[in-house]
Order: structure tokens, then sequence, then C-alpha cells
């Protein structure tokens, strides 16, 4: 019911949304549980896994019951906060976890059948027979107990992530994080004030309270109005801070468009990285509910959420209200009450000795023992005092006491430490470095003493930023001690009394788990689930603990609490991952033919992050196999052009290069003669091959390395370490130069007429020569190098002239009967020749494997080279490389077996790294690592690979199949 | 957790690259014995407390830095860059 | 042999402009990484007199007239808008990088704001103060950061990643510009 003139919604603006199907109005401010309880909905879900009819509980994001789905489009939001989430025009609710409808929900029946289904029952019950959990208990139980669910589509919404930085984070917004917001931006300090509600001032908007003889919201909007004009200080509403890390770094979680319909662009969530020189930690405290039996009924909720309702949203959720509380909690909520005319029934304290004077019934010493109403509550039972007694009654309200909320002082292994005279834990001193907890976070509960918590928190930061702190007036408020006689559970009942609302655990849950001997916190938290729910036990965790630590006749300091973790609310994973999805955040790189190979129609694939051609089709090819056979054959009988620049390119200069590429490579480059070109083997300090690749000697003291596409970056990283680390004062200089020139292959036996119509004469140019050319004005270098077997060419120009060079080259090539080649071609090429790859060069392989041994020179060391000559690292037991060679397709991965022998681990003689239809042997081919392989030419072996059905029967031979001798190469 | 690194400055963690115990700077002779390369490659300590180890700048300068830093803390006592070291140069 | 046509690494992205912020490409040339031996940097800074500029210190740069010299990483700096002075290359490695990198730029009110999505840096104008050049992460990708004024940006990748980097910009303006519509 909503009451006329009072709250801070805007009632100029009506909103319309719907649920459950049925519409309802609100106005802008309300959330979908005030809107909803304004309403008189009172049943909002059903339980996690008994399926009980549950209502609002809280009034913030710890809320336990009212989790709804959001659908939006194709869109659907499981477990949102009905108390979080803001109602807009067009807004969709839905409840969740029942069948067929809320008000009756055929999965009840767990509620029925509760005796059995207590806390430990499913590990009990459901042991045996063992294939039965996997295929019936599990799915039955999931379908059974649960939340909401997805649409089952992809997320197709926008999702942000953001840094900040500033020199002061407060955390909060409530009278604590004000005053110390305020004084630090005073000082001139960069200030971020983070408050997870949509609304500023914490409890100064919910309660009746006033500041310095204002209303506490008038008191809060005055002063948001001079912090927004000040250029230090940045406001973030809707923000929650969801972890605390290491460095003065903390997560937050801001919802930015989920208060309104969607709009283009418009991020429905923003996930921060705030990093912060000092933080207040101004978080407040939760109101704890009470146990007494069946105390989960739609109607029955925190006395200080009955007040955030009545003063922030003018929002009464009963006409006949009853308090209950073990502290003075329940007086002011009831005076609050009454003054804006609601009726209430009476206040139940707890306490035998507090006073008795108000103006309703008080009833001392009670304890409710019984409570009724299916689907709201409709009266209780209770003893006190006097004797016991019923009252119809259509809301409870409750309060526990309050547990400072010190979630994120524990993120980084703080354990809170218990306060006797408050009944709860408050953060340990220095628990997170550069924070300081401030308010009631900090066990400070009058707002006074917020204020004065804040100022000082704000004193103890802007020190240590090294500010001056300015001088600041403290504001007049309430001071009023906080007093509570802990009181958890009725005691001596029948009937459930929950805990745990939103795992459905109960005190006889947690006494059972101590009964059992799950004694510990941590092994009470399993065995009953509690505190395993999306409130992650904000609201039940202490007075578990309390009940498990009378149950076992300790203190609650000796029971402790269990570990409190990052996030401090759910946080999607579409906001952490924001960025990722689609093409997702790996870069992708582009070749400089990239426009002109699509042109062709030619399919990309991804090699590392690049983009290069798979084929080029011609018409009437119908596969890929057909355009790579033609593309194979061309290379193989005129030109072939394929775009070669993804390869690494490193310029390494200085007097002590070459002495610097004898340490890195196996081989020795200070003796390759200027103008040539060598191919070089890089090993890992632990032997294994690290990369190849070709380096040519440009100048006396200029070198050009060549690495893999693939170990690129791997290889600058491996470079710069045994520079730094080695030889940090030699006289050697290194930088990638990938990027700068886009390198063309152009290969085949007329690969040098072709250059000869490029360049205007044929080149004169060695195997394993490198040269200055021009291409008109444009300057050039001109390889001779060749992976495919065939008479190459590499020809490299800046990367700006590339898209022109690469449609020349094509262009010419097509005149010849050539044309260009793609990634699969290039493979297939490098196969015949028995070329190795990353595929080859896995990481476990050594020089030896890959025949190379004889290139570790002895005269020189090099990194990689003691380590390569251990036992067991050379020898006949190695599997070594070596060519396959069958009639019928391989496939990469399968696995190699003397033919005779049992195909099993212990005889498994090796596998298959590469494979390919070769067009131009007419035979399946394949490059495999074979035990004593070198030995074992013209011997057969048999391939197995189960997962694709492969068994056939290859013959080995060396790996290189085509060419062996290089005639074509050195033609 | 965030580095200062001695040339960019303080920055956060996901620019560098992790590689292990500073152990690696130690490079044996080429003809030491077999145990030695062992050590040098494989065995490693693993500290609850201090420990230095080995972090690339692959998004900042390339540098790379020895950072010694308490596991149970997770203070970060210091951060030198590897060429800089005293003897460090071979 | 025709002459080949030179095309720039965002040949056909036009600015765009959000909340009078512009994203464009830039440019710049010619570069040339200078990297100094050890021990030479006296004779470095000699050579590169006659410019008007010396090798800058860490995250900074030295400039004159048309020249620049801004730091890029360890014992690097690139001289962007003059070819290399006679001598230089006797004390330091030079090497050519006008193809390597794509320049954008980003001008406007809501320049810094942009940038705090993808770069996980302090660019609060007292700690990212004009002139300074960084080497930073864009998102995944290895980047040269300078604040040219309190409202502009130059930014640098690899060439290759031009349309990524240019992609992830844009969207990021394009969320604050939805972002500020429903303030």
């Amino acid at each position: 019911m909503r009451l006329a003139g009072k709250g801070l919604i805007d009632r100029s603006t009506p909103v319309t949304f719907t649920f459950d199907g049925r519409s309802y109005q609100g106005y802008r401010g309300d959330t979908l549980a005030s809107a909803l309880l304004a309403n008189d909905v009172r049943l909002v879900g059903r339980s996690f896994k008994y399926h009980r009819p549950r209502g609002i509980l809280t009034a913030g994001s710890e809320e336990p019951n009212a989790m709804v789905e959001i659908l939006e489009g194709n869109q659907q939001t499981p477990n949102v906060r009905a108390t979080v989430q803001e109602v807009f025009d067009g807004l969709q609710a839905r409840s969740q976890n029942r069948f067929p409808s809320l008000k009756f929900d055929l999965l009840g029946i767990n509620n029925l059948a509760a005796p059995f289904l207590s806390a430990g029952f499913y590990y009990k019950t459901f042991m045996w027979p063992r294939p039965f959990w996997e295929k019936l208990y599990e799915p039955l139980i999931r379908r059974a107990a649960g939340l909401g669910s997805l649409s089952g589509r992809h997320d197709e919404a926008q999702y942000e992530k953001a840094w900040a930085f500033c020199d002061l984070l407060v955390i909060g917004s409530g009278p604590a994080g004000l005053m110390a917001a305020w004084t630090a931006a005073q000082a001139g300090a960069d200030v971020i004030l983070a408050e997870e509600d949509a609304r500023m001032g914490g409890r100064l908007v919910s309660d009746n309270l006033r500041v310095d003889g204002q209303p506490g919201a008038d008191w809060v909007e005055a002063l948001l109005d001079d912090l927004k004009a000040m250029p230090n200080v940045r406001l973030m509403p809707r923000t929650t801070v969801t972890g605390a890390y290491d460095d003065g770094t903390y997560g937050a979680l801001e919802r930015v468009g989920l208060h309104r319909a969607p709009a283009p662009h418009l991020p429905r969530e923003c996930f921060w990285r705030i990093v912060a020189g000092q933080t207040v930690l101004a978080a407040g405290a939760l109101e704890r509910p009470i146990a007494f039996p069946d105390n989960d009924r739609p109607g029955i909720m925190l006395a200080s959420a009955l007040r955030s309702y009545l003063h922030r949203y003018g929002v009464v959720p009963g006409n006949r209200i009853t308090l209950i509380a073990n502290n003075d909690a329940a007086r002011a909520t009831a005076r609050d009450l009454m003054a804006a005319g609601v009726k209430v029934v009476a206040i139940l304290d707890t306490r035998p000795d507090a006073t008795a004077l108000e103006d309703c019934p008080v009833y001392l010493n009670a304890q409710i023992t019984g409570t009724a109403g299916h689907l709201g509550l409709t009266a209780i039972t209770f003893r006190h005092a006097g004797g016991t007694a019923t009252l119809e009654t259509d809301c409870l309200a409750m309060s526990g006491g309050w547990n400072p909320t010190v979630h994120l002082t524990c993120h980084m292994n703080g354990r809170p430490l218990w306060r006797e005279d408050i009944a709860a834990f408050i953060p340990a001193e220095g628990a997170v470095p550069r924070l300081t907890p401030a308010g009631a976070c900090n066990g400070t509960f009058s707002t006074a003493g917020a204020f004065r918590d804040g100022l000082a928190a704000a004193h103890t930061a802007l020190a240590a930023l090294g500010r001056p702190a300015p001088d600041m007036a403290l504001p007049m408020a309430e001071d009023a001690p906080y007093t509570i006689t802990p009181f958890w559970q009725t005691p001596g009942v029948e009937g459930r009394q929950w805990l745990d609302f939103a795992n459905d655990v109960t005190t006889k849950d947690v006494k059972l788990s101590a009964q059992e001997n799950f004694r510990s916190v941590e092994h009470m938290k399993r065995y009953t689930t509690q505190g395993m729910a999306p409130d992650q036990g904000k609201n039940s965790n202490v007075a578990a603990l309390a009940v498990l630590a009378d149950a076992t006749g300790r203190g609650i300091p000796q029971t402790g609490t269990t570990t409190f973790r990052p996030p401090f609310v759910p946080t999607s994973i579409a906001a952490m991952g924001a960025g990722g999805r689609g093409a997702g955040f790996a870069p992708q790189r582009f070749l400089t033919s990239d426009q002109a190979s699509r042109d062709r129609g030619a399919p990309m694939i991804e090699a590392g992050l690049w983009y290069r051609p798979s084929y080029f089709p011609k018409p009437g090819e119908k596969t890929w196999l057909e355009a790579c056979n033609r593309e194979v054959t061309m290379v193989r009988e005129s030109v072939g052009v394929s775009d070669v620049s993804t390869l690494g390119k490193i310029d390494i200069q200085g007097r002590d290069a070459a002495r610097f590429l004898d340490l890195v490579y196996t081989n020795t480059f200070s003796t390759l003669p200027v103008g040539r070109v060598r191919y070089g083997l890089m090993l890992r300090e632990d032997g294994h091959v690290l990369d190849d690749g070709t380096t040519a000697r440009l100048a006396e003291h200029r070198y050009l390395m060549t690495t893999t596409t693939a170990a690129a970056g791997l290889v600058m990283r491996h470079l710069d370490f045994v520079h730094q680390a080695f030889c940090a004062d030699w006289d050697v200089r290194f930088l990638s130069v990938t990027e700068a020139w886009a390198q063309f292959a152009i290969a085949g036996p007329r690969a040098r007429d072709l250059l000869a119509t490029l360049l205007g004469a044929a080149p004169d140019l060695p195997f394993m020569g490198v040269t200055d050319v021009s291409l008109g004005s444009t300057p050039a270098r001109l390889f001779r190098i060749s992976f495919s077997g065939e008479e190459g060419y590499e020809l490299a120009v800046p990367t700006r002239y590339g898209e022109a060079l690469f449609r020349d080259l094509v262009a010419r090539a097509e005149t010849m009967g050539g044309g260009p080649y793609g990634m699969e071609a290039l493979n297939v090429l490098r196969i015949e020749k028995g070329f190795i790859t990353h595929a080859e060069i896995h990481g476990r392989t050594t020089a030896f494997d890959i025949g190379m041994e004889k290139m570790v020179s002895a005269k020189k060391d090099c990194i990689g080279k003691a380590a390569a000559a251990r036992p067991g690292m050379i020898g006949p037991d190695r599997e070594q490389l070596v060519g396959l060679r069958a009639s019928s397709a391989m496939t990469a991965g399968a696995h190699l077996f003397t033919p005779g022998d049992k195909v099993h681990r212990e005889t498994d003689q090796g596998y298959i790294t590469s494979v390919c239809w070769s067009p131009t042997l007419s035979a399946h081919l394949a490059l495999a690592f074979v035990k004593d392989g070198r030995a074992r030419h013209g011997t057969r072996i048999r391939v197995v690979d189960h997962l694709r059905k492969i068994d056939v029967l290859a013959e080995i031979t060396d790996p290189v199949f085509h060419d062996k001798e290089g005639a074509k190469l050195r033609a | 957790m965030r580095l200062t690194c001695p040339l960019c400055g303080e920055r956060d963690r996901r620019e560098f690259y992790y590689y292990g115990s500073e152990d690696y700077l130690n490079r044996p002779a080429p003809d030491a014995a077999p145990q030695a390369w062992d050590d040098y490659l494989h065995n490693r300590d693993n500290p609850a407390g201090v420990t230095r180890d080995l972090w690339y700048h692959d998004m900042g300068c390339s540098s790379w830095l020895v950072v010694t830093r308490n596991t149970v803390t997770h203070d970060i006592l210091a951060v030198e860059a590897v060429a800089d070291r005293k003897g460090g140069a071979a | 042999m025709p002459e080949l046509i030179a095309k720039s690494a965002l040949a056909g992205h036009a600015p765009v402009t959000r909340l009078q912020t512009t994203l464009a490409e830039g440019s710049a040339a010619p570069i040339t990484s200078v990297a100094p031996y050890p021990g030479r940097m006296d004779r470095v800074n000699a050579a590169l007199a006659p410019l008007g500029l010396a090798f800058p210190a860490p995250n900074g740069q030295t400039r004159q007239g048309a020249a620049r010299l801004i730091w890029t990483g360890r014992d690097q700096a690139f001289l962007i808008g003059a070819p290399a002075p006679d001598g230089l290359a006797d004390h330091a490695a030079l090497t050519d990088q006008t193809d390597g990198w794509a320049i954008l730029t980003l001008t406007g009110p809501v320049a810094e704001a942009t940038l705090m999505r993808p770069v996980p840096l302090d660019l609060r104008l007292g700690a990212f103060p004009p002139l300074r050049t960084v080497r930073a992460p864009l998102n995944h990708m290895q980047a040269i950061l300078t604040r040219t004024a309190p409202d502009a940006f130059e930014i640098m990748v690899f060439r290759s990643m031009a349309r990524t980097a240019w992609g992830e910009l844009t969207e990021a303006l394009e969320v604050l510009a939805a972002r500020a519509q429903t303030a």
C-alpha cells in the first residue's frame, strides 16, 4: 500500500511494468520490490529447495528471496534481486522456480517431503547405484531445486569494462561515506564515491533522520549538489564495489542500463577496475533476521527494510504490523509507522529488561513459537513474560541486530574480530592495506558516530596521501547508543526455523551438522549449504554460526566465520568478460593482401592472430582439396605467389650481433658472408627446439632474423631474456620489423622469369642469397629462399606498398600459368619437401629428434646446448622425425604401432604430426615421430586413430619426399 | 597486483609476463656437471614468504625484471631490471 | 615496372566524431628507431644535437619544430619527422619503422574517458600530462601512447592491428555517447 505524500519517489513520473504477465504501476525511483509492495503483491518467489512461498525480506542487494527473471527481447536474466532492480516503463519481470504458477507450485511437494530432505540428505541417499547419480538423481534434483533459468540464446547485449584511478575511493554514501568524501574533496583529493544504490545517502534517505535540523534526504541532496560541482569528485551511483585486490585495486560493477529500456550502444553493466591511493570503506551494516518457526512467510521482513519502504518509497507492506527485535530498532520503526498512521499491533521485545512504554502494546521476553498463513502471513503465536498469545497480523518486521558489512576487509585474508558488546564482527585493523573502515561497517551505529568516523577516516587517508586535512564541522545528528541482547532462535519448539532463506537451511540442519561431527564452520557450510546461495550468507552467516557455537558448546569467537570472498554481489560473467564476445578481445591482424585475397574468394583462416588465405578457389572447383591440389601443381610446374608477411622479422645490429646470434642459435652465424642467408635452429635452455628460421646477413654488423609466425613473440621475449640476463653490455640491439615489411614468396620453376619481368632482368642471386633491389622508386629486398622445395624467392617492400605489389605479382604470375596459393597448398608443399613447422617442433622435440643434431655446433656454447646433451635427449629410444607414405588417408595425432603388436600404450611407437594428400607423388604423406625411426626407413608401421576410425599400414621413409638432392632449390 | 617497472612506473599485473624463479639468471658454465644444469633448469624452492622471480614487461618497455615479493603478505618489496643488476652481464 | 601505390594502414576509414571527440588516422613520417649502444649516450646526444633533440628520459620525449624523439622502451626511442642525422648510426642501431605502425589520433573532451576503457593506465591530466609518451596496452595490443595536448592523444599500434584498434576505440566512443544520452 502506498501512503500519500511520503517517500522520495518521483510521483510525477508513473511507470507501468509487468510481473508474471500482469501489469502494475509504480513510479520512477521505485525498485521492483517497492512497487510490488505498493501494489500489495507479497508473494514473489519460491524457495530454492522446498519451493516454499516467499516474499520480500530486505530492501537491498542482500535479498535472499525476491529473485526474479527479467525479460528483455531475447534476453532473460535470472536471479535479479527485486530489491535492486529499478522499475521503468516496459519492464517485464517474472517469478522463478515455480511450476506451473507462483501461487500453485507442484514442486511445493518438496516441502511436505522436508523431513527426508534435511541437510546432507543428498549425500547419504543418492549414493547408490553409482550410475544413477549422473543419469537420474542429479537431473531430477537440479530440476526440483533451483533458481531462475536462462534463455538458451546468446547474450547479444552490450557490456563494458573500464579503468579508474583516484586518490581516495569511498565505498558507500551513508553518513560515514559522505563525510569522508566531502572532507577529502575539500582537501583537494581526487575522490570517487561509489554507491550501490541508485540514490546516494544510505540510511539518511531510508530512515527518519535529521541532520543539522533538516530531514536527512534534504541534507544529502544539498551536499551532493556541492560534490557534483567539484571537478575532483566523481560520483558513481548504482556501482557496487565487488572485490578488494592487491595494491589498492578494486573491482566494481556498475548497473549502467539495467534501470531503463535498452538503447543502442548503451551497456547493461560496466565492470570497473578502480585503483585507489587510499580507500574508506563505509559499506554500512546489514540487519539480521531472527530464527523462529516458519519465519519465512511472505509478509515477514527486516525492520530496516520496512523503514526503507516507508521513508524512501512511501510504501507500507501491511495493514496490521507487528515487530520483533532484540534491540531498540523495533521501537523507532513502530514510532515511524504510527506517525504515518499505520496500525502497529504490538512490539515483541526478546529482552526481558527493556522498557514496555510505547504507544502500542509491548511484550517483553517475547519468543515467537509459530506463524500462520499459506501464501502470506496472517497470524503469529508467541510466548512472553506474561504467558502466550496469538495476534492477527499481516506484516512482521524483525531485527536481530546488525552485522557490519565487513566483506571487503576479508578479501585479502583478513579475519574479522568479534565484538561482544554489539554481538557482531568488525574488521580487523589493517585487514586491507590502505583501507580504513568507517561507520556502521566498523561497528559505529549512530548517525553522529558515523559522521565522526567518516571524518576520522578521511583524516587518516589524507595524512597517508600527504594532504593537509581541512577544517570541517561535524553535522549534528542523533547519537543514540546501540544496545543489544543477542537472541538467535526460539529455543525448545517444534517447527523449522529458517536461517538461510536463499538455500533453505534451518537451525535444525546446523545442529544436525554439529551432531554428525561437521563442527568446523567451514564443514558446516558445506554440509548444510548455508551461505552458498546468491546472498552468500549475508542474512544468515552470523546467526548460523551462533547456532553452531551453541550446538558445539563453543563461543562465537572460537567458532569463527567462513571466509568472505569476492565478488560481494553476484556479478555477471558478461560484464567481467566485456569485449570478449564474437571476434573477442584478441586483436585481428590483417595482411596488406587481405582485401585482394578476399576479392578472389579466398576463405581466411586464423594463424596466430593473423588472417591468412586458405586457398583461392577457381570456378568449377567444388572442394578445398581441388583448389589446393591445383595450387600445389601450379607451384611445382610454373609459379605461385603467397603472402608470407606473417613470419617474424627481427633487425639485429651491433658489433656483437654475430656473437649474439652464435649464442642463441645452435649453428654459427659469425661466419655467414654478407649477402647470404642461413637456416638457423634455436633451442630453449632445456635443450628442446624453440624455433627455426632463416637469418640473413645484411651488413657486417647487421642481420635480419626470421622466425615462424607462431613463435614471433616468443622468440622476441627469449632474445630479450638472453640479452638482458647474460650479455646486457654487449654491443647489440634488436627490434621487430615484422610490421614494417610486406613480404611475398614467389616459388616455382618460372619464379625467375616472373622476377625478370618485374625487375627488368632475371635476378642473379645464388640459393640462400639476399640483395637490395628497386621496384620503380620503391626500395625492396630480394631473398632467394624456399619453403616449397622449388626455386623460390621472397620479395619484401615497405608495408604501405604491400597490397599493390601483391596484386602486381599475382597478375604477372597469371600470365605465366601461375597464380596465388594459400595456406593449404603451402602446407602440402612443405610436407612434400619434409620442412618442419611448429606441428613438429611442438616443444618436446630436440635437434636430434628432427635429425639436426649436426647443427649444434661443437665449437661454441649456445643456449640449450648443455641440456640437449643430457642422457635421454639423444639415442635410439627417442622418437625421430620420419616420413610416412600410405595409399589411404592418415591423420595428424594418429599413433603408430609395429604391425603384429597389440595396440595399446605400452607398444606405442610414435605419432603423426602432419598429413597431406600429395598431388605431386599421388600418395598420402605424413610427417611423424617414430622410435628409432631413422633406422626403420623402408619398414612398415601401423597407423591407428581410434577417434577418427583410421587403421592403415604406411611405409616409413625419409622425411624429404620431393627432390631429396635439392637440385630444384639450387637451379 | 601492481608492479612498479623501473622504467615505465607503476603498472597493472596484466602488462607483465611471469617466467619463474630468478634462478634462471644463474646459468651454469657450459661444462658444468649435469647436476648443476638439472638444478638450474628444474629444481626450485617454493617459499611461503619472500621470493624473487622473473617478470617480463611484455606490454611495456620489454624489460626483464627481478621482483622481490612476499607470497604470504603480497607485499612487493623491490622491482629491479635484470640488465641493470650488479654483476649481471656475462 | 610501374610505380607501386602506397596505402595507409587505415585507408578508407573516415574520422568518427562523438561528443565533440574525434577519432582519426594520423600520420608521422619518417619513423626511425634509435637504440643507443651501451655507454654511447653522450655521443648519441652529440649526434642528435644538430636536430635540437636529446635522447628522451623514459616516458618522455624531446621535440624541436617538426622533429621529435619519443621514448618507446628499453634503450629505444623513435625519431619522428626528421631523417636520422649523420653519425648517429655509429653509436646507435637505427631501424626504419615508418611502415610498422598505424597512427590514430583521439581529440576532444572525452578522449581521456574513451581511453580509460581499453588502457589500464592512470591517464588523469596530473599523472599523464601533455608530451608524456608511454608503452602501454590498448586492450590486448601493444601500443605507444602520447598525450599531445590536454584533450588529445596519439596512439600507435602495430600496423596489422589498425582495424582492431580503430574498432575498439570507436566502440568506446559509441558507448560514452550512449551513456551521455541517458544521463
